[in-house]
């Protein structure tokens, strides 16, 4: 009953969606019809989040009911899971989790309707008929292709269970964060289209407020999708046992492509919105960021890909995204094209300026890209054209990135020092040789204790170095004026902190990724209990298994002793874990995170009468999980500059 | 410093250094790609078409049933698409979902004795799940009948 319930609100949702993406259009028709075009559309936005909510309230009972009338229940729960899982399975399957995308979706379409009194009626009505556009897309989606409320019956008595790699509290998290952030990127689109709808109408002000208009919702979005990611990595990390943080997979990359864009689009939006000119290049890449988050989506959902994360897949949902995305994707570009001589004319810039930098920013992450985008699409372009299945990973992804990351953190830093319009380099001269001096100091001394490494490598830790200096010296050049109050630290300005927690990150992740992927040490031995173990100058010792039972699984538990160490007289406990329900095992690794080192141990099966063990070290692994958050706070910072000015 | 450009210099400056910054890369990735692509290769094809000994590659099939012999950290096991077979050798942990008779993939490269050398075994996390090229090669060697029709749909896309 509560599964129709939710069914029929859901269908309802779709007809709101609908309202909400036409009869505005209709009102906007009238030269007066705005204020009750937006009014209109607002109200039906609160009902579709209501509605849309409201159903996902009823799968999320099934769940924790266990109602395996539902198919969805059935082949992705069992009654013997942990209450978290049942509640966080809701979205560890395709229908569901695209209904909680669908929710978020509308989550964002109200939460703008709320917050855009200030805005010309006109230009909102746009951004919620885009809105309302979207929802009908994907709630016709959810309907006709993956309802998540088909029923089984006869019910079953038991459910299939949840695939073990995915009961894990992370799964509570990650998905949401990577929606919102996906989710997010559909409020920049529909800015620029309601920016194109709307070009040159004198209500809006100035040709170029949409730019500020658009800017926290970027961030938002920005914020959430770099946490998502870094989740995500860090997920993989510990869960799948490999020790490896990115694994290049095509749904890694997926999400990373949005991201690269996204975080053009948050800077040249910037520039935009302060200098008045790139406009084009940022409505154009607000229109290609959320395209590449839909096709994130239709990598994943499609099943063209063989990953890790593909479920059980259904062609025919492929095509309906694909779909979706091609109609969405050239629908905007279309208007783009149409609308765009309505834009006026960029204003001029210098090169050695913040824009100008900024503009070179674009230009990397721009390139980076599309290279992640070549990497990811050649395989498939490849098998589609019957030319041989192909693979492509870690070497090519490495050999294009690092080459673009070294001019890109070499520039980046200069980027906040600089003024706008016309800046001066001279001024700046002492500070930049003293950064560059001491960056290639601190690698020198890398060298002295690490010994030699390739001239790659070395440019890109002295790159790093530089990043994070930089940081340094922007944060400190923006505190200076406030030195008399730093003590009551909540009273400075975020802006102060924005940009240089961002980039700071950004140089602490990429020191984190080389030491990690450069220093790391690993050992793979078959141990008889009593055995030791070296590995970066630790001493362990491997004591034996003994049996233990989980809430819903079994598992075989190692015991590793540290010998010798800072941990001295303490234990790992990796383990390997048998889920009955699912007939199905995980390795489970025992981790000791130290700020300077991972020691991460995994146990394997028995080779004559002994147990395969893998123990790896990883250096600063944590700093490429620190840097992120680094990042994300940054974009917190600015997104309170923003709500306090009152965007 | 620089003398001060006009706007329409400027826009070409930055048109120019934009396509020309392109090109580099695109170069880059292309060379890059050239240098990093590994092919897939069932074990019919490679009966038909034997690989070059150091050649990068990925095999695929299903683990053939009572071929896994171990010893110590060393693996040996035969992947199969049901018409030919191939050896393959892995030293390390096999992943959690390695078990006869499932789905895997190997990347590595084959030896001078016809022998092929795994530098990573991929099983995939869903044990209903089968990668896609170990599908089609299964397929295609026509002796194999999908146990799980909901993905050979996506996979035989």
């Amino acid at each position: 009953m509560i599964a129709e319930l939710g069914h029929f609100v859901l269908v309802l949702a779709l007809v709101v969606a609908f309202v909400q993406a036409l009869v505005p259009l209709a009102f906007l028709r009238h030269e007066t019809g705005s204020d009750l075009a937006f009014r209109f559309a607002a109200r039906a936005s609160y009902l579709q989040v209501l509605l849309i909510g409201a159903s996902f309230a009823a799968l999320t009972y099934a769940f924790v009911r266990s109602d395996f009338s539902l198919m969805v229940v059935f082949a992705n729960s069992h009654a013997a899971k942990p209450m978290i899982y049942k509640i966080a399975g809701v979205w560890g399957n395709h229908e569901g989790s695209m209904l909680l995308w669908t929710l978020i979706l509308a989550a964002y379409g109200a939460a703008f309707a709320l917050t855009a009194k200030n805005l010309p009626a006109r230009f909102s009505s746009f951004v919620m008929v885009t809105q309302g556009l979207l929802g009908s897309a994907f709630l016709s989606f959810l309907l006709f292709t993956s309802n998540p409320f088909a029923r089984l019956l006869p019910a079953p008595f038991a459910g299939q269970g949840l695939t073990p790699i995915l009961q894990d509290p992370a799964l509570a998290a990650h998905p949401p964060l990577l929606y919102a952030g996906y989710v997010g990127f559909s409020m920049s689109f529909a800015f620029a289209i309601a920016a194109l709808a709307t070009a040159g109408e004198p209500q809006n002000g100035r040709d170029n407020n949409w730019a500020r208009w658009m800017r926290p919702w970027i961030l938002t979005a920005w914020i959430f999708l770099t946490l998502g990611i870094a989740l995500g990595s860090y997920w993989a990390y510990y869960e799948l046992g490999w020790g490896g943080f990115w694994f290049w997979d095509p749904v890694e990359n997926a999400s990373l492509m949005p991201w690269l864009a996204g975080t053009a689009l948050l800077h040249s939006a910037l520039v935009a919105e302060t200098r008045d000119t790139l406009k084009r290049w940022t409505l154009l890449l607000a229109i290609v960021t959320f395209a590449l988050s839909l096709s994130g989506t239709f990598l994943v959902r499609s099943g063209v890909l063989t990953s890790v994360h593909a479920f059980a897949n259904d062609p025919e949902r492929g095509i309906y995204i694909l779909a979706i995305l091609v109609g969405f994707t050239a629908g905007a570009l279309a208007l783009y094209a149409y609308r765009l001589p309505k834009l006026a004319p960029d204003g001029a810039f210098q090169p050695i300026s913040r824009e100008g930098l900024l503009l070179a920013n674009n230009i990397f992450l721009a390139t980076a890209t599309v290279t992640v985008f070549v990497g990811t699409i050649y395989p498939l372009v490849l098998d589609g054209l019957g030319m041989g299945k192909i693979s492509v990973g870690a070497p090519y992804f490495n050999a294009v990135f690092a080459p673009l990351a070294v001019p890109f953190a070499i520039l980046l830093p200069l980027g906040p020092l600089l003024t706008w319009r016309q800046g001066q380099l001279a001024p700046l001269r002492g500070y930049l040789v003293m950064g560059a001096a001491a960056a290639l100091l601190l690698t020198f001394i890398l060298v002295l204790l690490r010994g030699p490494h390739s001239i790659m490598v070395l440019a890109l830790f002295a790159a790093s170095f530089w990043l994070v200096l930089g940081a340094s010296l922007d944060l400190y050049r923006k505190l200076r004026p406030h030195r008399a109050k730093l003590w009551r630290f909540w009273t400075l300005p975020s802006t102060a902190f924005s940009a240089p927690l961002a980039h700071g990150g950004l140089g602490v992740l990429m020191l984190g990724i080389l030491a990690a992927t450069q220093w790391r040490e690993e050992i793979v031995v078959a141990a008889s209990p009593g055995q030791e173990i070296d590995i970066a100058s630790i001493t362990l010792r491997y004591d034996g298994l003994r049996e233990i039972d989980g809430p819903n699984y079994r598992a075989e538990q190692a015991r590793l002793s540290y010998l010798t160490g800072p941990h001295a007289g303490s234990y790992l406990f990796p383990e390997r874990r048998f889920y009955e329900a699912e007939r199905s095992q995980t390795t489970e690794a025992a981790i000791t995170t130290d700020l300077t080192g991972h020691l991460y141990a995994v146990v394997g099966e028995t080779a004559n009468d002994k147990r395969v063990l893998r123990i790896w070290y990883h250096p600063y692994v944590a700093f490429i999980w620190l840097g992120s958050l680094f990042m994300a706070a940054g974009g917190c910072f600015g997104l309170r500059t923003r709500l306090r000015r009152g965007a | 410093m620089m003398a001060k450009l006009s706007p329409k210099q400027t826009r070409l400056a930055a048109i120019v250094g934009g396509f020309a910054f392109l090109a580099v890369a695109a170069g880059l990735a292309l060379t890059a790609l050239e240098d990093n692509i590994v092919f897939f290769r069932s074990p019919s094809e490679l009966a038909a078409n034997p690989a070059t000994p150091g050649e990068a590659m990925r095999v695929g099939g299903l683990v053939r049933e009572g071929s896994v012999a171990r010893d110590g950290l060393r693996a040996k096991f035969e992947v199969t698409d049901l018409a030919h077979n191939i050896s393959v050798s892995y030293e390390g942990m096999l992943p959690d979902l390695f078990r006869e008779g499932q789905g895997v993939v190997a990347e590595g490269r084959f030896n001078g004795q016809g022998l092929f050398v795994a530098d990573t075994v991929l099983a995939k996390h869903d044990e209903t799940y089968m990668p896609p090229e170990v599908a089609e090669a299964l397929e295609k060697s026509g002796k194999y009948n999908q146990p799980h029709p909901g993905n050979a749909a996506g996979a035989s896309k």
